[in-house]
């Protein structure tokens, strides 16, 4: 690791080269330390998180057994495509439904519901308290920020007993609808409703826009900064979702690439040498779509933010 | 075009405030009604009740024959201009002004020759695809006059629409807005804080004060007959002079005991007396006025002292070589305006 580390950070011409170097620069641009500082520490944060990484993109290249014997390695292999075909297309359980594109589109599914279906009530459940004058309007909205205090984990028995006698085992809405409401996501929405200008929902009145349209035309536009972060957590969230899958969905057919992973690993018991080229790169498959999320929306995001004028 | 009469129109807040009493009036057909009173009298509450956005605690209003305490503001036929615009963010100025009319139903070829005939009107042909961010402060508050006049409704509402503007914009935009309301001919009710809006904008003024209608009339007769104290030194700039004087032996006296007027009948008792400084006359008279400064505005002069104590403003024309010191001036009687000092109101 360290090894590595340094590499990357400097080749070894360069940081020799680096200390002769500092002093004449001085002369015409003096060197902010300070920022040489901040960013060898964003540097090392940097290299300390990809380095996990590129140990799974290293020895997802190379012989099982070669891994078994000397772990990770320098080497770059040539066991990448026929390991990512593998991982992709072969399954590794009797009922051939545990491939790694289905498990991939599972995920997907997973994570795509539990984003959508989180943004779409928590906004509607924060326009009901922000925008209409219920009776326990205030209440309800401690209520829901409550549950913060609840996660799955703690309610996870009688969610499931629910799930269960709802007959909704195995199913997407059993593995979906149960975890849906969202305290963070209802409690952004709301806040970010309550600096709309109050004008606007007054000019929309008298535009003859009703209660639906408001929403739809104007509140949800001028959120997009907003459900763009929101999407970014709720995926991620659901995408990395273990527990709770593992519990309601005993078919392999669901098996989200989470829980696949572990599928895999387990092999070391049975005496074989387990497939750990497979499962890293089923490990690969697991992370990117998070990060890729995170990148495609982060852009979004910014632009929205500087973009819009509210 | 209609006609909107208020009749014992009030409003208390949920929390118990009174913001406005018991109120009735009638606007014509046509006409252009300013709402002006200082920040807090109930303005924008009495404007919003006639928009439909804020409920009617009691009386009734109707437009055009019909009463609408109960009717949503969007089937009122009113359109809004709001202080601060209220443009939708997200759209363009093109939707912005559709917006209205595509929830209303309107045909699209339709729809879109409005838009271009107020773009036209308005003169933001060329920003129509912009946003409003984009836009500087006049244009907004154009684009928000063209979401009001694309719908042709029968009553058109303005909440300050011009107080974010610099003091050069805001005097052009007052002159469109009064002649496109002249053009297009619709009832109009302008809230503002601002007494030059109010006296050049006005058919007629309503002089709001906590809650209560001070007086109602045309900018002349607000000007000229101020009703009370208030509307005296609300209207105007600067506001008419409000010195304190008294019925005294057959005479209304200022406390160094110059006579001002005749007072027949005997009365007696304080009264304050008021008089608009362009109505002074300077350089004869019985009256002594000490003047501390001279402010000069180009066009003409204001003196700013003291008559028997108590702060007085005189206006000079730009010939007179007024000067500190002290001035003989003449309060014409014609001019002079009597109230009863506890209530002030005109005697
Ligand atoms: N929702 C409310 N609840 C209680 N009191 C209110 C509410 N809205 C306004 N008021 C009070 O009612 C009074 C009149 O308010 P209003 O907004 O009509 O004033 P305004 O004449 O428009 O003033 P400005 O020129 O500052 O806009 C104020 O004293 C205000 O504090
Ligand atoms: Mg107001």
């Amino acid at each position: 690791m360290a090894e590595l580390s340094h590499t990357i950070l400097l080749p070894p011409e360069q940081a020799r080269a680096a200390r002769p170097v500092a002093p004449a620069r001085r002369h015409r641009r003096p060197l902010r330390w300070g920022a040489v500082g901040n960013h060898a520490v964003l540097i090392a944060g940097a290299l300390f998180m990809l380095a996990p990484l590129l140990m799974l993109v290293q020895m997802s290249t190379i012989p099982d057994a070669q891994i078994m014997r000397t772990g990770p390695s320098f080497e770059i292999g040539d066991r990448f495509w026929p390991n990512l075909e593998k991982a992709l297309t072969e399954s590794m359980s009797f009922s051939g439904e545990t491939t790694g594109l289905n498990m991939f589109r599972n995920s997907m599914i997973l994570g795509l519901g539990f984003a959508l279906g989180k943004i779409v009530i928590s906004m509607m459940a924060a326009y009901a308290i922000v925008y209409f004058r219920l009776r326990f309007a205030t209440l309800a909205f401690w209520l829901i920020f409550t549950t913060l205090l609840l996660p799955l984990e703690v309610r996870i028995v009688p969610s499931y007993e629910i799930t269960q006698k709802l007959g909704l085992l195995n199913s997407w809405t059993g593995l979906i609808v149960p975890l849906i409401a969202s305290a963070t996501a209802t409690f952004f929405f709301r806040q970010f409703f309550m600096s709309v200008p109050e004008e606007l929902l007054e000019a929309a009145k008298i535009d003859g826009a009703g209660p639906v349209k408001f929403f739809i035309d104007i509140l949800v536009p001028l959120s997009r900064t907003m459900i763009a972060a929101m999407f970014i957590i709720m995926f991620v969230f659901g995408w990395n979702q273990y527990l709770w899958p593992v519990m309601v969905s005993t078919e392999e057919g669901k098996f989200t690439l989470v829980q696949g992973i572990k599928q895999i690993t387990q092999g070391l018991e049975g005496g074989h040498i387990p497939e750990y080229g497979r499962s890293n790169i089923l490990a690969i498959l697991a992370v990117l779509p998070p990060v890729l999320v995170v990148v495609f929306f982060q852009r979004w995001f910014v632009k929205g933010l500087t973009e819009s004028d509210k | 075009m209609a006609r909107v009469t208020l009749d014992r129109v009030h409003k208390v807040y949920p929390n118990g405030f009174e913001a406005v009493r018991p109120t009735s009036f009638q606007i014509e057909d046509g006409e252009f009604l300013v709402l002006v009173g200082p920040s807090g009298c109930g303005k924008s509450t009495l404007l919003r009740m006639i928009a439909g956005l804020e409920d009617i605690t009691g009386g009734t209003l109707t437009i055009d024959g019909r009463e609408v305490n109960s009717v949503g503001p969007a089937d009122r036929d009113i359109a809004m201009v709001f202080q601060n615009y209220a443009l939708y963010p997200h759209m363009t100025v093109r939707r912005n002004i559709a917006y209205g009319l595509a929830n209303r139903g309107t045909p699209r070829d339709r729809i879109a020759a409005k838009v271009e005939e107020a773009a036209r009107m308005l003169n933001l042909t060329d920003h129509l695809d912009r946003k409003p961010a984009q836009l500087s402060g006049g244009q907004r508050q154009r684009v928000a006059m063209g979401r009001a006049i694309v719908r042709d409704p029968a009553l058109f509402l303005f909440d300050e629409p011009l107080s974010n503007l610099d003091a050069k914009l805001r005097n052009q935009m007052r002159i469109e807005i009064k002649a496109l309301q002249r053009r297009l001919g619709v009832t109009s009710i302008y809230v503002t804080h601002d007494q030059v809006e109010a006296m050049t904008m006005a058919d007629r003024i309503i002089v709001l004060n906590g809650g209560v209608i001070e007086q109602i009339g045309t900018p002349a007769e607000i000007y000229h007959s101020p009703a009370s104290t208030f509307v005296a030194s609300f209207m105007g700039a600067p506001p008419m002079n409000l010195i304190e004087a008294a019925f005294e032996t057959g005479a209304v006296r200022l406390p160094d005991g110059t006579a001002v007027m005749d007072a027949p009948g005997g009365r007696s008792g304080p009264i304050t007396l008021g008089i608009r400084p362009e109505d002074v006359r300077l350089g004869r008279g019985s009256a002594t006025f000490d003047v501390a400064l001279v402010e000069e505005l180009g066009a003409h002069r204001l003196l700013h002292g003291k008559l028997s104590g108590q702060p007085f403003t005189a206006h000079a024309l730009k010939e007179s070589d007024a000067t500190t010191g002290s001035h003989r001036i003449d309060l014409p009687f014609e001019a002079l305006a009597l109230f009863d000092r506890e209530t002030g109101m005109r005697l």
